[in-house]
């Protein structure tokens, strides 16, 4: 391996307890977090080192396990155990919440939202998956609610460019949903792992998809083409990564700018793989360009690339702290 | 959470308890690290109390210091645990006792694995996924009743 991945801070963020997950802003110059303390904090560069720049607390009664930034960078949703998820609006460099979404039965999991801005979905151990539409005056109703699944729902991840969504769970599956008159259906059930599918995220063209899982490896999925527009569509997994995640891999992050793919893992570590240019785009190979076997003191929950400047990446873990990396590929 | 008087188990088999540890010079002496090994986590799992029955699980064989798995310079724990009953509805909450216990007393640098002993359980699978799922285990110790049960299991008492 030529490649580096090099630590630039460590930021003790969610102290005495754990961090779940951090999210860039859409213009890469802020980075929201959130963990066990029910907290959501925002990180801001000053100078050379990222601080806290506001702390947002009193929004959730339980654990918040994911945060979310709309596309404007206006927005940010918080969804949390206590079953609801919060949106909140940025004025000035604060923010204030303006609704809770209730509805999911037990535990939200993730919350994403579309491209368009008009979207949000969430996602919950209730088994389903709602699609919210939020309109001109801040208002979000829910439009659809999916229950594809036959267990927790861990995640979901927008299509970068289409009105499409996909979601992993605890039934070790991957669905695609798309919209059809009006109503979300599962258009695609991907199956292959044999544990949990923990995390998702889909290349910058959308036309591949990455899946991590707890039987410890990252798949590679692809749509065939297909019939266009009508029936189901047809995803195949075209790589399986095995061999290098000693635990449980949490999280997969497709950077757009680069192509490079982060994983997040349970054996405490961090690993960043390449994909090799000379392979067939029907059978692409990916090989380990980077790994800190100790990126974190406990379990990587999560990894971000920066959505402007290629090669930052952030990690979280269950220790409370962030860190923030730098990948340099070889030239 | 188990409702009536009906006990699942109503005759257990009751096992002798092992005695204390013996000390070692070298367990007295400060300067020599002490790596934890399973007798070590044996000694913090023992006493836990099955949720049916004022007996602890070494007294019901739930545990065995046999099926504690510890390395420690990898920072890994493994357990096996024995429901009394294969269809043992309380097989999920006992080994979430043993879990929290477990997270509780080691450094936070251990790998914590809680398992069914394989064979003796309808739904060993399930559990076990159950088990090894934390962010399940963390929701669930945010339910203050069911942590509630949970800390019973782990309470000392009966001057054992």
């Amino acid at each position: 391996m030529k490649e580096d991945l090099a630590l630039v801070q460590t930021l003790n963020a969610h102290p005495d307890s754990r961090c779940w997950f951090v999210s860039w802003s859409p213009t890469g110059t802020l980075l929201a977090s959130c963990g066990g303390d029910k907290a959501i904090r925002i990180w801001g560069l000053e100078g050379d080192s990222w601080v806290c720049k506001s702390v947002l607390q009193d929004g959730h009664q339980r654990t918040v396990r994911r945060v979310a930034w709309s596309p404007c960078g206006n927005y940010l949703a918080s969804a949390s155990f206590d079953a609801t998820t919060c949106i909140w609006k940025k004025k000035n460099n604060e923010f204030e919440s303006l609704t809770v979404l209730e509805g999911h039965e037990n535990e939200v999991k993730s919350v994403a939202w579309a491209p368009s801005g008009n979207l949000l979905a969430t996602c919950s151990r209730d088994k389903s998956v709602w699609v919210w539409e939020v309109d001109e005056e801040d208002e979000y109703e829910c439009v659809t609610v999916v229950n594809s699944h036959t267990q927790d729902v861990k995640h979901i991840v927008w299509h970068p460019t289409q009105e499409l969504l996909a979601s992993a769970s605890y039934d070790n599956n991957v669905c695609i949903y798309k919209e059809e008159d009006d109503d979300w259906e599962c258009r695609a059930t991907l199956q292959g792992h044999t544990s949990t599918v923990w995390s998702l995220d889909f290349d910058a063209t959308g036309q591949r998809l990455a899946s991590c899982s707890d039987d410890r490896t990252v798949k590679i999925w692809k749509e065939s083409p297909n019939e266009s527009g009508q029936g189901d569509l047809s995803w195949k997994c075209v790589c399986t990564l095995s061999g290098y995640h000693g635990r449980t891999v949490y999280d997969v992050a497709w950077c757009r700018l680069t192509g490079a793919l982060a994983t997040a893992c349970g054996d405490d570590a961090v690993r960043v793989f390449k994909e090799d240019e000379s392979a067939d785009p029907d059978q692409p190979v990916f090989s380990l360009a980077a790994q800190v076997t100790k990126a974190h003191s406990q379990d990587v929950n999560c990894v971000a690339w920066n959505p402007k400047e290629a090669g930052l990446l952030a990690s979280c873990s269950d220790d409370g702290e962030i860190s923030i990396w730098r990948f340099k590929p070889e030239d | 959470m188990s409702g009536g008087t009906q006990l699942e188990n109503a005759n257990p088999m009751v096992f002798q308890r092992s005695g204390d540890r013996l000390l070692t010079a070298n367990d007295e002496d400060e300067d020599v690290h002490d790596p934890i090994d399973h007798r070590e986590i044996f000694d913090l799992i023992r006493s836990i109390s099955d949720p049916e029955h004022p007996l602890s699980l070494e007294e019901l064989n739930v545990v065995e210091q046999v099926r504690v798995k510890v390395n420690d310079a990898e920072s890994m724990v493994g357990i096996e645990f024995t429901p009394t009953i294969p269809h043992c509805s309380m097989a999920t909450l006992i080994g979430l006792s043993i879990k929290v216990k477990l997270l509780r007393s080691l450094p936070d640098r251990f790998k914590i694995d809680v398992h069914i002993t394989p064979g003796t359980h309808a739904s060993e699978e399930a559990v076990n996924k159950q088990l090894a799922d934390k962010e399940r285990v963390a929701a669930a110790l945010e339910n203050s009743s069911l942590l509630e049960v949970v800390n019973q299991c782990l309470t000392p008492n009966r001057g054992i």
